[in-house]
């Protein structure tokens, strides 16, 4: 029996939370193997050999050693599909492609949009530092203008690539779930097909299996 | 077979990338310019092609996308030849090398080398407005360490994503090509494998074309 994959990083880092949440959904066996950002462990020589830029996550799979985590979450639902788990249709050249589009927004317009809220609202009280309110609202706005162009294309379509679910929208899960412990959750209210989505997605058992282990807020 | 359509200004970073993989893989294409200073990025014609009102946009038949890099891909997955394979999906090992390589120069390289380009190339040009100094020298300094990242990696392969040039490489072309326009061009040379690599790439038949028309485009000397 091959041995389990590994993820290094905490569950809980963003970044670390997408490559599980594919893991979860090719119903693969892993073990995460903790880094600890507070000692600087993920500048070691041991971690550097795994992630040259020293972040998380970092993965591997038998011999081969991957880091970015989009890459490795394209690398476990490439390797690992079924014909029921099929996140990049790579076999269809328009529904790739899709994927492909949708995933891309996530990475260049919804992700620098949601971050920094995540960041200043959970992140810097944690470190002991005052929110900034600025950046904040900032954000915000940036959000509401994103969130314009997906409730078009969420009402058009059932999921973002179309009426089938893929990467494209699990992507998205990570910094979403955080956001949707802040007070701004109720921001979706006024984006229905977007809420909707969220909450599909949210009640998909791979994600429940993975949030499930987060805390509270 | 008509030509695909590219939308946008045929000097644009995130356009020339696209063009780039249409050269290699030969695809008979069409650059339809989008006019900024008109607007037409935000007309409701375009708005329907990409709905950030972003370029580029692509139209091949019925099908139409937008994000540079997912056209890209569309491309080299469609326009695959036994010349032309620089996705590598046959091989999961190989494919999965493209792909980290490709992340790392859209989250590591693009946001340390593009301010450098803005700065001392595309504001002066269209806003009239001085470099930032400050900027570029803190984007130079993150490019140091990235580029230390490279040199180590294109010490042991030809290509990023290992001894084959793939869509990873390719990705680097239209920023990397403004940069050598620019003062901090030199800076290559403290990284000689990279400089090494990027000379081969410029050497490919697809960049010099490309890199030809951008330059005298963009009136710069390159």
């Amino acid at each position: 029996m091959e041995a389990p994959v590994k993820v290094f990083g905490p569950l809980l880092s963003p970044n670390v939370t997408r490559v599980i949440l594919c893991l979860e959904e090719v119903g693969v066996e892993y073990e995460i193997v903790n880094v600890d950002f507070n000692t600087g462990e993920h500048k070691s020589p041991q971690h550097l050999q795994r992630n040259p830029f020293g972040q998380l996550p970092a993965f591997q799979d038998g011999e081969l050693m991957l880091f970015e985590s989009r890459a490795i979450s394209r690398h476990v639902l490439r390797k690992y599909k079924t014909s029921e788990v099929n996140l990049l249709r790579e076999d269809n050249t328009s529904e790739a492609a899709l994927v492909d589009v949708w995933l891309d927004v996530e990475a260049h317009q919804y992700d620098p949009a949601i971050a920094p809220i995540i960041y200043q609202l959970i992140l810097v009280p944690m470190s002991g530092g005052t929110p900034d309110q600025k950046l904040i609202d900032e954000s915000l706005e940036k959000m509401k203008k994103v969130l314009d162009v997906y409730e078009a294309q969420l009402s058009k379509h059932k999921y973002l690539a179309g009426d089938f679910v893929s990467l494209a929208d699990l992507s998205h899960l990570p910094y979403t779930v955080h956001f949707m412990a802040t007070p701004f959750a109720s921001v979706l209210d006024s984006y229905p097909s977007v809420k909707a989505w969220v909450h599909d997605l949210l009640s998909r058992p791979a994600v429940q299996r993975v949030i499930s282990q987060f805390p509270r807020y | 077979m008509a030509p695909v359509k590219v939308f946008g200004s045929a000097r644009s970073t995130n356009v020339a990338r696209v063009l780039v993989c249409l050269e290699e893989v030969g695809a008979e294409y069409e650059v339809v310019n989008i006019d900024f200073q008109a607007k037409e990025h935000k007309s409701p014609e375009h708005l329907a092609r990409n709905p950030f009102g972003q370029i580029p946009a692509f139209q091949d038949g019925d099908v139409v996308l937008f994000e540079s890099r997912a056209i890209s891909k569309f491309i080299l997955r469609k326009y695959k030849s036994a010349e032309a394979d620089l996705l590598r999906e046959g091989d999961l090992e190989e494919a999965a090398m493209v792909d980290v390589w490709t992340e790392v120069e859209a989250h590591q390289y693009n946001p340390a080398l593009s301010p450098v380009v803005y700065e001392c190339l595309v504001y002066p040009a269209t806003r009239g407005v001085p470099t930032n100094q400050k900027v570029v020298d803190e984007s130079l300094e993150k490019l140091s360490k990235v580029l230390d990242v490279y040199e180590a990696r294109l010490s042991k392969h030809t290509y990023l994503a290992g001894d084959f040039v793939s869509f990873a490489d390719l990705n680097h072309f239209p920023f990397t090509f403004y940069f050598m326009a620019t003062p901090h061009a030199l800076l290559f040379d403290s990284y000689p494998h990279v400089k090494a690599w990027w000379e081969r790439l410029m050497a490919r038949p697809s960049m010099k074309k490309l890199g030809a028309s951008m330059a005298a485009a963009a009136g710069i000397k390159a």
